[in-house]
């Protein structure tokens, strides 16, 4: 038997004896995602235990080294171990933008006094982060960002304003771009900050959204003293930190909002138990068509996240891919809430009350219209494709 | 199951397009238009793809072909597609090939297939009869005469009817026009009595014809009434490689708008620095991602032997026929007066994909048809 044979049947023994009832197959499908923090309050004594017992292995982190409290899993153990959980419908143990965004920055940029000092709370889920990188005046424009960081001596001082940080008001700590030279080219005077949303000066204040209650907020910094050893990479050189972020968040969007995202079902079997057949076919023509249509995008579409993860794998491809994906992945899946809007009709447009689910389909729809805002607007998206891709000027 | 190329579709790729590259292009098929060619595609040329063994590509390696895969027969009607080639590949070598392999005894497929692989013998399929695609609607009539069959009715936009040895047919032995029970497969000889054939001049400058029949001779291929799951089976592979050339005209029109937003100046820079030109640019190159990714899915389930095939073809006619004519639209709106000149190229390309479009079913009939296939 191979190391990696080995390596899956003992994985799959663990999982056996340690995923709790609650935490896997359709049982756990109804149930929160565990994000961890300070504040955190666990939903079951099942909830943390899984978190523990994950984390005591560093299988919420696999790939991160040992040393820093991940698993040290190559990329083979890992798609075993993500193969394993997906058989037990096992829920992930930890929702954490610790490790879907900084980490990967901190293994990358960061000291070695701050890669000990940060990851294992990340990975235990001790620690909860938020992302401080918008600004009302900075949105697709990120580096004309103007929260300040004056250097004073021995700490940062912070004043400014974050928009769009998701889940602030839950959050421990931030990583947040700031400017920390006013000189210099925008993109030259961006650094890198971690600091803790409980320093004083720190305040928050919730968004709502057209589609009503959502996870963003305002953050607002007045005179934050951030110490000095909180600076991740150089002084100045932060944007090439936040690049390198954002392909990430990029991707991670494409998989949630686009129409490769799992357990989306097809519109057209909602279409044909709320309208019927006649005579074997959808009973509206034109929305049948339409249908179809998108139906066809929609495969398309998810041929093509498969061919790019192929191609990546074999070395080739165009750069940028992910761009394609976001778009795309995007402006399809607010084509599928139009659909699902024109579906349910008048019963569509229910705003509250069990009869219409608290508003699930119209909310969704609402909800879907800033798929193609966040993350990198469609348009912002479509100007990396002419650069990058096809290489026009400009 | 990956939709990457492996290292022989890669390198058949690159020799594919190195010789169409020297031997096809826009400028030549303008020359076979204004010279009014008789044959409407170079023999010479011909000769060479058989040479290469373009012609048995599809024809089993025990009748002299060379039993490809068919996302390789894809990859030479992209290849085609970018240079607008016109030769008999499509009609003899994947629909004539396709249909007598499918149907055909094994005396049949003995006495055809060898020649069709060397270049020798030019097949056209006669199905169509309505303007609009409708295959189950088949009413040319055969009925039976002694040990053969005779044909009456009329058939149009037959592919290099005029010059095809073969002419392979789809007529109705019983039932009515609808029924899918009831249609029968014909070989019959292009010199036959009682079979007309008139040449049409298309829009694209490629080989269609008008046949008529009036009791012409048919020899019967395969079993009489049941021809329809050869005959759809052939018609899906052939809407899958119109869409992998219609992938090759919409790459090569991208490629060349992209070029000229490079090249052209106005106010002072070139056009491609403007934002509006760029989405668009962009935008295209998003739909024909996703147009390939569909085409090449549907060329390997061409070879799944347990997948159902018409959902795949639908699929990439649809995506490809699409994107095709956004790619031409985008190609001729983009180049701005001279790309409606005739002097310039890129019409070429509008044409060849109005016409690839309408072939074998255009973009609302296979919606509706992969509507059909999936339960709505």
């Amino acid at each position: 038997m191979s190391n990696l044979d080995e390596f899956r049947s003992e994985t799959r023994a663990w999982l056996e004896q340690n995923c709790p009832a609650s935490m896997r197959g359709a049982a756990a499908s109804g149930t929160e995602s565990c994000w961890g923090g300070r504040k955190w309050v666990f939903a079951s004594e099942e909830q943390r235990l899984w978190l523990e017992r994950m984390a005591a292995r560093g299988w919420t982190a696999p790939q991160w080294p040992r040393a820093h409290g991940g698993g040290g899993l190559d990329k083979a153990e890992a798609k075993i171990l993500g193969e394993e959980l997906a058989r037990l419908q096992a829920r992930a143990p930890l929702e954490s933008f610790g490790i879907s965004m900084l980490g990967p920055a901190l293994l990358r940029y960061g000291s070695e006094e701050q890669k000990q000092r940060f990851l294992p709370p990340i990975v235990r889920g001790e620690i909860r982060w938020c992302q401080g990188y918008s600004e009302p005046n900075a949105g697709s424009d990120l580096a004309g960002l103007q929260t300040r960081a004056e250097d004073r001596g021995d700490h940062f001082l912070v004043n400014g304003q974050k928009v769009w940080t998701s889940y602030a008001d839950q959050a421990d700590w931030i990583f947040c771009l700031v400017r920390t030279d006013v000189e210099a080219p925008k993109h030259a005077g961006i650094s890198f900050l971690l600091f803790d949303m409980e320093t004083p000066g720190v305040s928050t204040r919730p968004i709502r959204l057209i589609s009503g209650n959502s996870p963003f907020c305002e953050t607002f910094f007045d005179n934050v003293r951030v110490p000095k050893e909180n600076l991740v990479g150089e002084l100045n050189k932060g944007w090439d930190i936040a690049k390198y972020l954002l392909t990430h968040e990029r991707e991670m969007i494409s998989g949630l909002f686009g129409v490769g995202a799992p357990g989306q079902a097809a519109p057209a079997g909602i279409a044909v138990q709320r309208i019927g057949l006649r005579d074997g076919r959808l009973a509206d023509a034109g929305l049948r068509h339409d249908l179809a249509r998108h139906s066809i995008d929609a495969e398309a579409f998810r041929l093509t996240l498969g061919r790019v993860q192929d191609e990546a794998k074999a070395g080739v491809g165009t750069g940028a891919a992910s761009s394609l994906l976001k778009y795309y992945g995007t402006e399809l899946n607010k084509k599928r809430q139009e659909l699902l809007m024109a579906i349910h009709g008048a019963d569509g447009l229910g705003w509250e009350g069990e009869r219409f689910a608290e508003g699930f389909v119209p909310r969704s729809w609402l909800r879907s219209k800033g798929n193609s805002i966040e993350g990198g607007t469609s348009e912002i998206q479509l100007n990396i494709i002419a650069r990058r891709i096809l290489g026009l000027p400009g | 199951m990956s939709l990457v190329y492996n290292d022989d579709e890669r390198m058949l790729a690159e020799a594919a397009r190195g010789f169409l590259q020297q031997n096809a292009s826009p400028a030549v098929l303008r020359g076979l238009r204004d010279t009014r060619d008789a044959d409407g595609f170079s023999r010479e040329l011909w000769r060479e793809m058989a040479a290469l063994g373009w012609a048995g590509m599809l024809v089993p390696e025990e009748f002299g072909g060379l039993g490809f895969a068919h996302t390789g027969a894809g990859i030479l009607c992209e290849q085609a597609g970018r240079r607008l080639a016109a030769s008999p590949l499509f009609a003899t070598a994947i629909l004539g090939a396709t249909l007598i392999r499918e149907a055909g005894s094994q005396a049949q497929k003995q006495a055809l297939l060898p020649a069709i692989a060397a270049g020798r013998r030019l097949c056209a399929l006669a199905v169509d009869e309505s303007a609009r695609h409708d295959p189950s609607g088949i009413a040319l009539l055969a009925h039976a005469d002694g040990d053969a069959f005779r044909l009456s009715g009329e058939k149009i936009l037959v592919l290099d009817g005029h010059v095809a040895d073969t002419l392979v047919v789809a007529a109705r032995s019983r039932g009515a026009p609808g029924e899918t029970h009831g249609i029968s497969l014909f070989l019959v000889e292009a010199g036959s009595a009682g079979v007309a054939i008139e040449r049409t001049v298309m829009v694209d400058s490629r080989n269609a014809a008008i046949v008529r029949f009036c009791d012409a001779r048919g020899e019967l291929l395969g079993a009489l009434h049941q021809g329809w799951n050869a005959l759809e089976r052939t018609l899906d592979i052939g809407r899958i490689c119109l869409a992998a050339e219609m992938l090759g005209v919409a790459g090569e029109a991208l490629a060349r708008t992209v070029d000229y937003l490079r090249q052209r100046k106005q106010f002072g820079r070139a056009i491609g620095e403007f934002q509006a030109l760029q989405h668009r640019a962009a935008q295209l190159f998003c739909e024909l991602e996703l147009a390939r990714s569909a085409v090449l899915r549907a060329l390997r389930a061409i070879d799944e032997p347990d997948t159902a095939l018409a959902p795949f073809a639908s699929l990439a006619k649809v995506k490809a026929g699409d994107t095709a004519m956004l790619a031409v639209n985008e190609a001729v709106q983009l180049h701005g007066g001279i790309g409606m000149t005739d002097e310039f190229e890129i019409g070429f390309f509008m044409k060849r994909a109005g016409a690839l479009r309408q072939i074998f079913g255009d973009s609302y009939y296979h919606t509706d048809r992969y509507a059909a296939l999936n339960g709505y």
